[in-house]
């Protein structure tokens, strides 16, 4: 208590405070001791994913039956699982074509939610209007509604009043995600929104700017990293799924790697090895866009969760 | 910094066209003119469309679709085929959701029964070639309460030890007749230095636990006989009845015997796939493993009588009785439109059978397919075991048992049973009390 009435009277100990707790944090987090204790860490979450990218280059029946560290002992190296993967003229292969259906399920189903709940966070934050944060707490509220429930009913509108066939089914794969992602986008992109200091659209709003600039010359810009940080969650958990797929496009037109990857192994199983070359080949679109947004990635974490 | 972007954009080019012009490739050879007299018999529906929804996937759904070609061309039908190994899951969901598929092809006969009210009962067309074409047995497992829906699709033998015929030979073994003799064999090569005869493994991600529910079908079939067999897999004796804790023992003697199997509990974390694959470097001598099991061995195992590798059937006490144990998919369909119900004849009949076995290994009990058509001599020989008259044929009890118990406790308490040592009574007691009332 009395500290605080002393901080009020005199800044200087508080600002020399803040660095200092921080300080001590810092110190503690780079010292020898953490960076030892990190480093283990990587190393124990790494050596399974080594091992799986070595298997990738052992012959079959090696990776049949014995383990990825006996390559040090007795190595034999091969690109046969991947060419089987990527090349072979049989269904086995060609996983290219199947590249493509992902890239084009992912990239309107991660363009469509960010577009619509910027708009829609924008909206909740900054536009008065009546029950507005009851709306808010309702879309926000849909998060606890599992999107497993939301499968046969959505799978029954389509059916009933479009039934789409072929490549038509994208619309029914971008439909569902996008509706998926809606609650958890608007929620962080609103709290990362309505953090942003009201005196600048104050005076935005005083020098004649409407709500459209005010959120493309204004919002947009100071959100960017929550903007970055909801691509890359929604890249990855589209770019990974395997459910909506399979329920919402069936056939090979609309089939993405997930789906392949998993009659990559047989009826029975029996080609299990190539799993280890089709893992690294799903693995490199979503490390290029994890590497590309990354520093943004940390930031938006923390989106909507500090008071800036 | 434009160069740099050059060449970025001529690698992504390259990347982007390499696929494209292989799969151009792969769609090329289309038309032709095939011998159209066979399929003369399904009429013509020019520019129809049928979808086809199983769990057969990667090669084997290449033969499946390599075999229809010559039907859609002169049918005119074109058979859109969709293999997932999510089947038991997905079929719900699409059916529920108004998405259903033309034809299904169920892997177990209980999950299509639980579907039998959505299902398009067989014509009566379908049902005179049913009749001709297969065995009472297998004509029943296709029906649900007296109305056939399903036609019988592929079959395998699941009572078979594998080994190989190299060390056999090496050592002057004889492939054993009884059990008393499979026992004894399993001691001679114990003596002989193999320090784990038997090799097993049961571990399938979430079907884990159903390679040791058909050693103790199997058991049932030879301790207890076929008709207490029948009765325990419709209920009418309780799972834990005394004659299968007796089967379940002699499971037990190898399964559960160190001296045979080494480590008893690794045998659960043991994938199914690799786990007869120590065979073929003599570090164990037998695995029993169904007919399906050929396509594990690595590319390259010959798997014949005087090969790297083959099986014999798992005898029981008395020579002369041979229960086998088997299982297999069936067709069926949620709608009836005429090329629906074309497709559907073309499946029961001889022509796809025969076409089939000859594009890759398929082993099905449709008596007009000709077992010299078989592209293994494992495969040749479960098609002569399912024609055998004085073999008795069963279908797996854990496939038509109720999904609670035939896809869930079952495995289970099996694993357990395996992996924790659980006590043989307790195990059958706890599978019981899943049983639906």
């Amino acid at each position: 208590m009395t500290t605080a009435t002393v901080t009020t009277d005199q800044p200087e100990p508080k600002a020399e405070k803040g660095p200092g707790r921080a300080g001590r944090a810092k110190k503690r987090l780079t010292g020898r001791t953490a960076s030892l204790i990190a480093l283990v860490i990587a190393l124990l979450w790494t050596t399974p994913t080594f091992g799986l990218l070595l298997s990738s280059f052992r012959p079959e029946g090696e990776i049949k039956t014995n383990g990825w560290w006996n390559f040090f002992t007795d190595p034999a190296f091969t690109f046969d699982n991947y060419t089987q993967v990527l090349l072979s003229d049989t269904s086995s292969g060609r996983l290219g074509s199947y590249f493509f259906s992902s890239l084009v399920i992912t990239i309107p189903a991660v363009l469509f939610p960010v577009a619509f709940a910027s708009f829609a966070a924008y909206a909740l934050s900054w536009i008065r209007f009546k029950g507005r944060d009851t709306l808010f707490v309702l879309i926000f509220a849909l998060q606890v509604v599992p999107l497993q429930m939301a499968l046969v009913p959505l799978l029954q509108m389509f059916q009933a009043w479009f039934g789409f066939e072929d490549e038509q089914k994208f619309i029914q794969i971008w439909f569902a995600h996008t509706c998926f992602a809606l609650p958890f986008a608007v929620f962080l992109l609103h709290n990362f929104m309505s953090e942003l200091p009201g005196d600048v659209i104050e005076a935005a709003r005083v020098d004649g700017a409407n709500h459209g600039t005010i959120f493309r010359k204004i919002v947009l810009p100071l959100v960017t990293p929550a903007l970055a940080s909801l691509t890359i969650f929604q890249f990855l958990w589209v770019w990974n799924d395997l459910l909506v797929a399979l329920v919402f496009g069936n056939g090979k037109e609309t089939a993405p790697m997930t789906v392949r990857l998993a009659e990559l192994a047989g009826s029975r199983g029996e080609e299990w090895q190539r799993l280890t070359a089709g893992a690294f080949i799903s693995i490199v679109v979503p490390l290029i866009v994890f590497l590309a947004l990354q520093r943004y990635f940390v930031r938006g974490l923390l989106a909507g969760s500090v008071k800036g | 910094m434009s160069n740099m972007r050059k060449r970025w954009l001529l690698a992504a080019v390259a990347a982007v066209s390499v696929p494209l012009a292989l799969s151009a490739c792969g769609k090329a050879d289309k038309g032709g003119s095939a011998d159209c007299a066979p399929y003369a018999d399904f009429g013509k529906h020019e520019d129809t469309q049928v979808t086809m929804y199983s769990t057969v996937r990667d090669a084997e759904a290449d033969q499946l679709t390599a075999t229809f070609k010559d039907f859609e061309e002169c049918t005119g039908i074109e058979i859109k085929y969709e293999g997932n190994g999510d089947f038991e899951a997905q079929i719900g969901i699409r059916v529920d959701g108004g998405n259903a598929p033309d034809i299904a092809v169920f892997p177990q006969p209980g999950l299509m029964a639980k579907f039998a009210g959505k299902l398009k009962p067989a014509s009566e067309k379908l049902k005179s070639i049913v009749t001709a074409n297969y065995s009472k047995d297998w004509q029943n497992y296709g029906t649900v309460n007296g109305t056939l829906y399903g036609t019988s699709f592929d079959a395998n033998v699941k009572s078979f030890v594998w080994y190989s015929p190299k060390l056999f030979k090496e050592k002057g073994y004889a492939v054993p007749k009884t059990w008393a003799e499979l026992i004894t064999l399993t001691d001679k090569i114990k003596a002989d230095g193999i320090a784990t005869p038997w090799c097993a493994g049961i571990e399938s991600g979430e079907a884990t636990g159903w390679p040791a529910t058909d050693w103790l079908e199997d058991m049932v079939l030879r301790t207890a006989g076929p008709e207490t067999y029948d009765k325990w897999v419709k209920h009418e004796i309780p799972f834990d009845d005394p004659a299968i804790a007796t089967a379940l023992d002699r499971v037990g003697s190898i399964l559960r015997n160190q001296d045979y199997v080494g480590k008893v509990s690794a045998i659960a974390t043991t994938s199914f796939q690799a786990a007869g694959l120590p065979i073929l470097e003599n570090k164990c001598g037998l695995h029993r493993q169904a007919s399906f099991y050929a396509a594990q061995w690595p590319q390259g195992t010959k798997v014949a009588e005087d090969g790297d590798v083959f099986a014999f059937y798992l005898p029981g006490d008395d020579a002369a009785k041979k229960p086998i144990l088997g299982a297999g998919q069936f067709v069926t369909a949620f709608t009836d439109r005429p090329e629906v119900e074309a497709v559907r004849q073309y499946l029961a009949s001889g022509v796809f059978f025969n076409e089939r076995m000859k594009k890759g290994p398929f082993t099905t009990a449709n008596k007009q397919a000709d077992p010299n058509n078989a592209t293994d001599p494992v495969i040749k020989l479960s098609m002569q075991l399912l024609r055998d008259d004085t073999a008795t044929f069963r279908f797996d009890g854990s496939d038509l048992m109720p999904a609670e118990v035939g896809s869930a406790k079952f495995w289970k308490e099996m694993t357990a049973w395996i992996a924790e040592g659980k006590d043989t009574k307790a195990t059958l007691a706890a599978i019981e009390a899943a049983w639906p009332k």
